[in-house]
């Protein structure tokens, strides 16, 4: 108790680093990931295209090299982000590509029928997709968008790799620092990525259980 | 816009034909319906009738021909193909009621979202139209825990909110059980009576004679012939008439 006692402050930051990227990621990531996913079931052509393209590019790179792109890619073209808002842009741009899939199989998963009822009443595309489609398939999506928030949050370590002090990069520090404490310094800093994980799974099993629809 | 347009049919369909790949499912349709008629498309499985039914509102595209409502033709795509749709009241076999709106929602989502109703006269009309329907006290439960019969009922009152020009019927009946049948047939009877124009597809003969102004019978794609149901029923002129009719009437 007295390692922990003695750096507190290193976890408590680090922790709020984690937390901090996991939120604006996950914001970032859901928000894209919807608008995504509904530009794959448009309409319009070009706009399943770009959809399309964005998740294939995105779902295809790993994420180190999707950092290393924003951090040192961007400025190349005067492009200039820090490292903490590029950790997230990162997280949060590559998660999105998987949040749309989640979101567009939910999509898929609703009655073709409802979205043509609400057509036949005059709702535009956009209105049948927020009013009819979208809430019916965020119930299907909750368990599948629990897992990419989940290898999200995981996925911030890499953001040690590029100067982030975050959760993971407590690793090397406290192990340097404290070679006899290994064990303590793994437990503690798995014990912080839970401290974000499992609410956030239990939160999404409350939403699950009351967003159930009968069918 | 109306009054320039009055003299004509309500709903004009001229020289229409659709593909499904190969299959040559519309062809050569011409049917003018008026206003006020009500007219029953009857003819066995495959014979179009449905797709017929469904290019009017443009639930399914054709690739000749052309489709006027109320004088305008319909429109590709986008808000003005919404807009027209809005005057088009459709109701389906399978009911198709938001599953995640309590009925009440059901009825009021439309005339709030397209015609920018305020909620409390959308839900004052709402509550008239299932009234009318029969199903007032379930305004507030969800679709799955309404009867068939119910949900259909309430399908139409949603149609009804948007005080269309036209309703669509596509088989309205088809996937309910048989004791339910007749709770819906009887709104429709009303609403023929209070002179809503009317497209059904059925195999509701019953209703065809009590309701209808004219039945076409459908058969391959063509509409074979088109009599007042009286004439259709004792005298059919075609031949496939006559077998359809022998092979459902029977029994």
């Amino acid at each position: 108790m007295q390692f922990y006692a003695d750096n507190a402050g290193l976890f408590w930051d680090a922790f709020l680093t984690t937390l901090g990227m996991s939120v604006l990621a996950g914001l970032l990531a859901v928000v894209l990931g919807t608008l995504l996913a509904a530009f794959r079931v448009s309409p319009i052509l070009p706009l399943r295209g770009l959809a399309t393209f964005y998740v294939e590019t995105f779902r295809n790179t790993p994420l180190t090299v999707v950092f290393f792109f924003i951090i040192f890619g961007l400025p190349q073209i005067d492009f200039v982000i820090g490292f903490f808002p590029g950790s997230v842009l990162a997280v949060g741009l590559y998660t999105a590509a998987f949040v749309c899939e989640a979101v567009r199989s939910g999509i898929n998963s609703v009655s073709p029928g409802q979205a043509e009822a609400a057509r036949a009443l005059g709702l535009t595309f956009g209105q049948s997709l927020r009013q009819v489609v979208l809430p019916q398939a965020f119930r299907t999506v909750v368990p599948p968008l629990g897992n990419v928030l989940i290898a999200m949050v995981k996925n911030t370590s890499i953001a040690a790799g590029f100067s982030v002090s975050e959760l993971s990069s407590l690793l090397p520090r406290l192990v340097n620092a404290n070679a006899g404490e290994l064990v303590l310094v793994l437990v503690g800093v798995v014990a912080c990525y839970m401290v974000i994980t499992l609410p956030a799974a239990l939160a999404l099993n409350r939403i699950e259980r009351r967003v159930a629809i009968l069918r | 816009m109306t009054s320039q347009t009055a003299g004509g049919p309500l709903v004009q369909l001229t020289g229409v034909n659709k593909w499904f790949g190969d299959l040559h499912v519309l062809q050569d349709i011409d049917l003018g319906i008026d206003r006020g008629e009500v007219v029953v498309v009857i003819g066995p499985s495959g014979s179009g009738k449905s797709t017929l039914c469904r290019t009017i509102n443009r639930l399914e595209s054709i690739q000749q021909g052309e489709i006027s409502i109320d004088g305008e033709k319909l429109p590709e795509e986008g808000k003005a193909l919404a807009r027209l749709r809005s005057d088009v009241g459709m109701v389906f076999q399978s009911f198709n009621l938001f599953a995640h709106k309590t009925i009440l929602q059901n009825v009021t989502l439309a005339p709030t979202r397209v015609r920018r109703q305020s909620k409390a006269q959308a839900e004052q009309r709402a509550r008239e139209l299932l009234e009318r329907v029969g199903v007032s006290a379930q305004a507030d439960k969800y679709p799955a825990q309404l009867s068939g019969g119910q949900q259909q009922r309430v399908a139409i009152a949603r149609a009804l909110a948007m005080d269309p020009k036209v309703m669509l019927f596509d088989e309205p009946t088809s996937a309910l059980d048989p004791e339910m049948i007749n709770e819906v047939l009887d709104v429709m009877v009303g609403l023929a009576r209070d002179g809503m124009t009317m497209i059904v597809v059925t195999h509701e003969m019953g209703f065809a004679r009590k309701a209808a102004n004219r039945v076409v019978f459908m058969d391959g794609g063509r509409i074979v012939e088109a009599a007042d149901p009286e004439t259709f029923f004792t005298a059919p002129r075609s031949d496939r008439a006559r077998d359809f009719l022998s092979k459902i009437l029977n029994h």
